[in-house]
């Protein structure tokens, strides 16, 4: 059975159909690749999944059970967590708080909720982190600590939104190292990713958003070789 | 040795020992520091940590000072018995007000004008409703003599002293501990960002209710506190207008959000407020262009507005974020 799935999704935003009728499946265990151009309908979607938007008809299931129309805290005590495309960082506290906060889904003790942060930074590989602010971190920095404090809710399903988005290759390829070995502690993942070269490489399976609808899906080397992908997205030369 | 532990040990006996010290007038003088400072703090829990500004925070001082000694007048409730049920209805009514404001997703500006509405829908109650004598307000009879029992205090302003240092520190401890709990990195995590906050598992509505129910139960006591100190409350004077500004004023001198803003705030502005009224009912002679102001009200409120543009000017981050600037990192015992 699927992790997550979404069913007959829609979502209008005054008249105009942002998702229309959104199948699709996350397996436990994947990277799914959700890609599309700008206004497809991926964050979106995202946001119906999560909690943040009610959705206008059809189903999210996680674990076979409904959850559409929760609140997002409480989808993420379910055990899905996310991060957001532009970031959203606790800026006035330290970086340590920003994961304790994360930590506290699960516990109400201060020093478990200390020690898993301390966990999850070690694990994003954030030094500096009882002093620093949140404010004063780097973008891809900033980045690692939106993961690592949406780790550190627990999550069986990760949501990334564009955490590539803005990186220079090397600190993409040290992000999609990042993802792969999230993943491999267990975490399914469902990312949004504009850097096609990123989203190639990193996903098992992709799923293609246009005008909020799904128009294609299947493995990277499927999907780059998809006609109808390459018409509307990807571009006749992108991949060559 | 932590040194910040070992002041506040020694700020805490000073304060212990210090109206043996004082004179009537400095007497009166340490006692309002402590009441702003703990009203300031009652503020502070919930606008400082969950960053919902309140601007009506005299509703619940007035229903706590209202509730006792209506109660005290009419049905012979012992105050400090009258003090608890006026937290308890003012927590109701805070309560109520949040509902309404936070389920309709009020932020910013709004919730702060709805709240401040509310204060004064209470004003305007008060002073037409003929059940507690409408604006000639009500007086606290007087028993004669000093009576912890009673809490009423004849001879002596020493004991209000220590009731009011207890409360204050009560409050300071209960910052203190809302700080380093779950409850208070969630307050902050709301302050920061409310939508970051909820998708890692923070119900929103749940932990503004509570910030709002800590925070008006205990503005309510000192409400009780007021109309036992002064044995006289009117509308005016517990839902006043301008009580909604003087809460907020000493934490938001001394520092929003920081565990010992308050206290330093009303450290800084009781003395300035009471020299401010002194020199404007009696100037002395080498100030004579204060001859002009003698005798006029108001003119202590003015100064609250000059504070208040130069601080946000200024020191954004008041008193303490300031001399935390000052020693770099030094003094991070002054927040929580």
């Amino acid at each position: 059975m699927a992790l997550l799935e979404v069913k007959n999704l829609t979502k209008f935003f005054r008249g105009l159909r942002a998702l229309n009728n959104v199948n699709m499946e996350v397996d436990k265990g994947e990277i799914l690749g959700l890609i599309g151009p700008n206004g497809a309908g991926k964050t979106t979607l995202f946001n119906n999944i999560t909690g943040f938007y009610r959705p206008d008809g059809g189903q999210v299931l996680f674990k076979g059970e409904n959850i559409t129309g929760l609140e997002p805290h409480e989808v993420c005590q379910r055990g899905i967590a996310r991060t957001f495309q532009l970031v959203k960082p606790f800026a006035e506290l330290t970086v340590l708080d920003n994961v304790m906060i994360g930590s506290f889904s699960r516990t109400s003790s201060r020093t478990e909720a200390w020690q898993q942060a301390q966990r999850m930074l070690d694990f994003t590989g954030l030094p500096d982190r009882d002093e620093q602010l949140a404010k004063e971190l780097t973008i891809p920095d900033r980045k690692r600590l939106e993961l690592a404090r949406a780790l550190a809710t627990e999550p069986e399903l990760l949501l990334l939104d564009e955490v590539m988005t803005g990186l220079n290759p090397t600190e993409s390829a040290a992000a999609q190292e990042l993802i792969r070995k999230v993943r491999d502690g267990g975490v399914t993942i469902l990312v949004i990713e504009h850097v096609m070269r990123a989203v190639m490489s990193i996903s098992d399976r992709i799923v293609v958003l246009h005008y909020g609808e799904v128009i294609a899906q299947g493995t990277p080397k499927e999907i780059s070789q998809n006609e109808r992908v390459i018409e509307s997205y990807l571009g006749r030369a992108s991949f060559a | 040795m932590n040194w910040g532990l070992v002041l506040i040990i020694l700020g805490l006996v000073i304060l212990l020992i210090l109206p043996q010290f004082l004179s009537p007038f400095l007497l009166s003088l340490a006692i309002l520091i402590l009441f702003w400072a703990y009203l300031g703090q009652c503020w502070n829990i919930m606008t400082g940590y969950t960053g919902q500004f309140s601007f009506g925070h005299a509703a619940y001082f007035g229903i706590g000072a209202y509730t006792s000694t209506w109660l005290l007048v009419n049905m012979g409730v012992n105050p400090w018995i009258g003090m608890i049920i006026g937290g308890i209805f003012a927590m109701l009514f805070g309560l109520f007000v949040g509902y309404l404001a936070f389920r309709s997703g009020l932020r910013h500006i709004y919730f702060a004008l709805t709240t401040f509405a509310f204060a004064m829908v209470l004003l305007f109650t008060s002073s037409n409703l003929a059940i507690i004598n409408k604006t000639m307000g009500i007086q606290v009879p007087l028993i004669g003599g000093d009576s912890w029992l009673h809490f009423q205090f004849e001879t002596t302003r020493v004991p209000y002293y220590y009731i009011m240092l207890g409360m204050m520190v009560v409050s300071i401890i209960v910052t203190y501990l809302i700080g380093r709990s779950k409850l208070g990195y969630y307050f902050k995590a709301i302050r920061e960002d409310q939508d970051a906050a909820a998708s890692l598992g923070v119900n929103l509505l749940r932990y503004k209710m509570t910030g709002m129910g800590i925070s008006s139960f205990m503005t309510a006591l000192g409400g009780t506190f007021y109309a036992q100190y002064f044995y006289y409350i009117d509308p005016d004077l517990v839902f006043g207008f301008f009580l909604n500004v003087e809460i907020l004023l000493a934490p938001v001198l001394g520092g929003v959000g920081t565990l010992f803003g308050p206290v330093l705030g009303a450290l800084v502005l009781t003395p300035l407020s009471e020299l401010t009224r002194a020199l404007i009912r009696q100037p002395p002679g080498f100030l004579p262009f204060l001859l002009a102001l003698q005798g006029r009200a108001g003119v202590d409120i003015m100064l609250y507005g000059l504070i208040l543009i130069v601080v946000i000017i200024f020191l954004p981050q008041g008193l303490v974020g300031w001399i935390r600037r000052l020693g770099r990192r030094g003094h991070r015992y002054l927040e929580v």
